[in-house]
């Protein structure tokens, strides 16, 4: 197969170096299923720079995989679409594109880590031809040359004996050492921005802090954006520079990553991190959320988070939507009782 | 394809794995129940307004009253034949659908010619269902030996390609008495022969959705509370498990037909003076050229009960999957 | 592999001895039913008992057992595998003997004159289902819902409601005498189409082209299955995690679904179509009589029509070994294909 991208490195058709790397404005994503329209992102806009992680925060169904898989252009459409705004990678809109100029991003630009690693492999194929696929596929390279660097690249995961795993099925793999193998996928075509869907929930403790180090390490040799996905907060406290909390498709909290944990902005946040067990506050009750996220084809009216809120007012339960209240230069709340959270 | 392990796999491969409701937590029988409940009369509503099942019903219902009383249905007696009046054409006098090679009415042969081969396909399909139902539930809930004893001669018979199997027995069988004595004895022949060859499906599926039951809270729950074996078989884990075997019983009636036809095609089966419509093809596949409406005309009625099984069978099992809802 | 390969060689002798056990006693439980098959072949005639006997013992039936009904016939049963003696000699399947018809001539030698046009439809067969089947349960898997998706979920249902010999006789009807009929009026046709494919019936003159339509016939019979069975399939390994992952990795779409969904799911349809050669054993006996094809099928027809149980017992016994075999084929091609059962 001849493919187009044989030589990309000229940067995709329009691209400005000196834009920002990605930038996410007011996307608007909805699955249409049988039972009805679930509204999966409703208005989110952020921005990442190059050697820069923002950790995405929230419960699962919150809409943060699906904003990932919007962003790769992934999404399972139907019963998913995009139904407004703007991703603008380099100061292109991706969204205009065509479909053969965003394949072609994928990977090249901008690349992903999926959560389970066992089922994000091909359980049939070698994890080498998993690897060197991407070099014979998108820079025409030889099958030998192809598995050369796909041995460098299992070295530079730390993988142990690569040149003899690189024949091995995923499945002979153990559950980090196959995530190494997904991160090395995913830098193979050396990406300017990595997005990492909760890379590390499926994985033991110890094991976690070794894949979020060489995470981090990897991501500042090569000074490449980062988008952490993840429902841990103690995951996002090491790594991240900045969080955006996100709830029933919204971002809720903007802020960087210390001023959060000193100071959160929003219940939501607020919520979160007395949820999560203390070792000085041992002996007492742990304060969990009440209730269950929303469904995403009923959000309530007015703050989606108010029949969980213990600062729920009337105005709360009525439309608009909180907006973002800029509180400092990067840090923003969706409450409209933010200064009470705050304790100001 | 008449191979009823075949049909039943390909068409019945979902309800195995459907028929395991959510677990309820209760430990009496009452949600088991209702769940149940609920699901045939939800299912029956569905199957009412579905197009499909309501036509085939009404077809098989015809066909089953052509079984029950043929006399209904025509006033000649199939047996009274005149050989002068061999092959006439459909609609000439009063012969319906004209005449056979040996100048016996046809529409009376196709009326008459119901009875033998529904009678063949229900009785083989209770054999297997009961067969397979009891070897299925005391595999899965005991294991141990009973399973693997079952297992073993399942997979013995399953290896003997059906129909082959079936032909060779008969073949055998064909000068017996058993075999020339009655149209009664024959078809009983074939019903046995056609369920010790297919019983291995049913019980497969069985064993399976026991196997799955047997996992559920409020199974183990009823074994807590110190129910015995055959209270917890017979209300907790068979109202479970039935749903599917009842899809793939109603497919099974559509492929035995199926295959006494093909068996009397090949001359394995029904033999005349016996009136069926697989002796009806077999006798005239002579003429199939010159007369071709002798062998297409008891084709067309067969091939419109098994479809109208299988189509009851996929509209069955539809309805009863709830994941499908 | 290994492991696999020795556990599933060591089930297999314990199955082919069951199932020809199986075979063995239902056709012992027939004739002790029946009483002596010898005496059936004369017809009406009545045979002297001299005759009789003569036969009888020449064709191994003369042993008491088979006057028992219920009775096992142990000794027989050994005595036709070859692993005990009969009237001092090692004669039974071991050694090549599957017996003789009246005439006594040697069932295998019966069968291999008959084989080349059995193995000719059956490998026409195995390409129509092959090949259509798995086209066209790609194209209605890939589109749930879609136009191939109903011709296959129809054709399904179609196929498994026409007994294959109605199905052989409208072919044989329409296609090859009334589209064939008008053929052979038509100057411009080669003979070879109008008399040889398009034929009623098998001819010496046209040896492939005459067995076409019965072999395609043939594999009409498992078509709808694989078509379906494929379908089920794609729409599975579509919806897994991998395939993502294809994608995330800027594959093309021809990739994506050619050889990362393609390849997982195959794997049961291979299981599959190695089963279908044991629909195609009784179809054959169908659609080779229909059709006149002078192969194995034809064969064991005119041993039904002539009463000749020991050559359709020898037959018989010889199509489910070849049965047996392709199974076990199919459970190491399937080893082959799935690397999760090769270092189970």
């Amino acid at each position: 197969m001849t493919e187009v991208s044989v030589d990309f490195s000229p940067a995709l058709r329009g691209t400005e170096q000196s834009a920002p790397l990605l930038q996410v404005e007011d996307l608007r994503v909805e699955f249409r299923t049988r039972v009805g329209v679930a509204k999966a992102i409703n208005g989110v806009s952020f921005e990442v720079n190059s050697g820069e992680t923002l950790a995405i925060l929230g419960e699962s169904g919150c809409g943060k995989s699906v904003t990932a898989q919007a962003i790769m252009g992934i999404l399972d459409s139907p019963p998913g679409f995009i139904t407004g705004g703007e991703i603008r990678y380099r100061g292109v809109d991706l969204l205009k594109r065509t479909d053969e100029e965003r394949r072609l991003v994928r990977a090249n630009k901008i690349a992903m880590i999926f959560q389970d690693a066992l089922s994000a492999l091909n359980p049939v194929f070698t994890v080498g031809f998993q690897l060197a696929e991407l070099f014979r596929k998108h820079r025409g390279m030889s099958r030998a040359d192809a598995k050369k660097r796909s041995i460098e690249l299992l070295d530079l995961v730390k993988i142990p004996a690569a040149r003899q795993r690189v024949n091995d099925f995923p499945h002979q793999f153990s559950g980090g050492m196959r995530q190494r193998v997904m991160i090395a996928m995913a830098l193979a075509l050396d990406p300017e921005l990595l997005i990492a869907d909760e890379p590390t929930t499926a994985l033991d403790v110890t094991v976690q802090a070794q894949i979020m180090g060489l995470l981090g390490e990897l991501q500042r040799e090569r000074n490449m954006g980062l988008i952490l996905i993840t429902h841990d907060m103690g995951v996002v406290a090491d790594v991240a520079d900045r969080i955006n909390v996100m709830y029933a498709g919204r971002i809720v909290e903007k802020a960087p990553v210390y001023d959060i944990y000193a100071k959160p902005s929003h219940p939501y946040t607020k919520a979160l991190l007395e949820s999560i067990p203390r070792v000085d506050l041992k002996g007492q009750q742990l304060n969990v959320i009440k209730g269950l996220p929303p469904n995403l084809t009923r959000i309530p009216a007015g703050c989606a988070f108010n029949p969980r809120c213990r600062y729920t007012q009337d105005v709360c339960k009525a439309d608009p939507v909180p907006p973002l209240h800029q509180i400092q230069p990067g840090i923003a709340s969706a409450c409209h009782f933010w200064k009470e959270v705050r304790g100001e | 394809m008449s191979d009823i392990n075949a049909a039943t796999e390909t068409v019945a491969g979902a309800p195995t794995t459907s028929t395991a409701p959510a677990p309820a937590k209760d430990s009496n029988t009452a949600p088991a129940k209702e769940r149940n409940a609920s699901l045939w009369s939800d299912a029956g509503r569905e199957l009412v307004r579905n197009p499909a099942f309501m036509i085939s019903l009404g077809y098989i219902l015809l066909m089953v009253s052509m079984a029950i009383v043929p006399w209904l249905w025509t006033s000649r007696d199939p047996a009274i034949c005149d050989i002068k009046q061999s092959k006439l054409p459909p609609f000439t006098g009063d012969h319906l659908l004209g005449t056979s090679v040996n100048g016996c009415d046809y529409w009376s042969h196709i009326v008459y010619g119901v009875r033998p081969s529904l009678l063949i396909a229900l009785l083989a399909t209770i054999g297997i269902t009961f067969l397979g139902v009891t070897l299925g539930v005391l595999s899965g809930f005991f294991g141990g030996w009973v399973d693997a004893i079952v297992s073993r001669i399942a997979d013995m018979i399953y290896s003997l390609p059906y129909l082959l199997g079936a032909l060779v027995f008969l073949t055998v069988m064909r000068k017996s008495e058993l075999m020339t004595r009655s149209q009664n004895s024959q078809v009983v022949v074939i019903a046995i022969v056609l369920v010790i060859l297919g019983w291995v499906g049913v019980t497969r599926i069985m064993r399976g959705s026991v196997l799955a039951a047997k996992n559920l809270d409020f199974v183990h729950a009823a074994k807590a509370l110190g129910a015995t074996n055959s209270r917890i078989m017979f209300r907790h884990i068979l109202p479970n498990a039935i749903a599917p075997v009842i899809v793939v019983a109603t497919i099974a009636l559509g492929s035995f037909i199926a295959a006494e036809a093909t068996l009397t095609f090949l001359g394995a089966g029904l033999q005349a003076p016996a009136v069926s419509w697989g002796v009806m093809i077999a006798g005239h596949i002579q003429y199939f050229f010159e007369y071709p409406y002798l062998v297409l005309v008891p084709c067309g009625f067969l091939v419109g009960t098994v479809l109208s099984f299988i189509l009851m069978g996929d509209a069955l099992r539809d309805a009863l999957d709830p994941k499908l809802r | 592999m290994g492991r696999y390969v020795i556990r599933r060689l060591l089930q297999f002798i314990p199955t082919v001895l069951g199932t020809l056990f199986l075979l063995h006693y239902l056709t012992s439980v027939g004739m002790q039913l029946t009483g002596n098959p010898v005496r059936a072949l004369f017809g009406d005639r009545t045979p002297s008992p001299a005759t009789v006997e003569a036969i009888t013992r020449k064709l191994g039936l003369d042993d008491p057992c088979l006057k028992s009904p219920g009775n096992p016939c142990l000794e027989l049963f050994w005595q036709r595998l070859g692993l005990a003696p009969r009237n001092g000699t090692f004669s039974g399947y071991l050694q090549g003997d599957f017996g003789t018809n009246l005439r006594f001539r040697e069932v295998t030698d019966i069968v291999s004159t008959a084989l080349p046009y059995t193995l000719k439809i059956t490998l026409i067969a195995f390409l129509v289902e092959a090949i259509i089947g798995i086209i066209a349960g790609v194209l209605a898997g890939k589109r749930s819902g879609g136009f191939m998706d109903y011709v296959v979920k129809i054709g399904t249902v179609l196929v498994i409601s026409v007994p294959v010999f109605v199905l052989g006789l409208l072919v044989q009807l329409f296609v090859s005498v009334k589209f064939g009929n008008w053929l052979r009026t038509q100057e411009w046709v080669p003979e070879v189409i109008s008399r040889g494919l398009f034929g009623a019936a098998y001819k010496i003159d046209y040896p492939f082209a005459s067995l076409v339509i019965p072999g395609v016939v043939l594999g009409l019979l498992g078509l709808a299955a694989t078509a379906r069975l494929t379908r089920t399939s794609v729409q599975e390994n579509l919806r897994a995690d991998f395939v993502r992952t294809a994608r995330a990795k800027g594959l093309t779409g021809k990739r994506v679904i050619g050889v990362h969904t393609l390849r997982n799911s195959l794997i049961p349809v291979v299981t599959n179509l190695g089963l279908s050669v044991a629909v195609y054993l009784t179809g054959a006996i169908i659609t080779e009589g229909i059709f006149n094809v002078p192969g194995v099928g034809n064969q064991i027809g005119k041993a039904i029509f002539q009463g000749e149980s020991m050559v359709l017992i020898g037959i018989t016994t010889m199509l489910v070994l070849a049965y047996l075999t392709i199974t076990l084929l199919v459970d190491l091609l399937y080893a082959v294909l799935d690397p999760r059962i090769r270092y189970e």
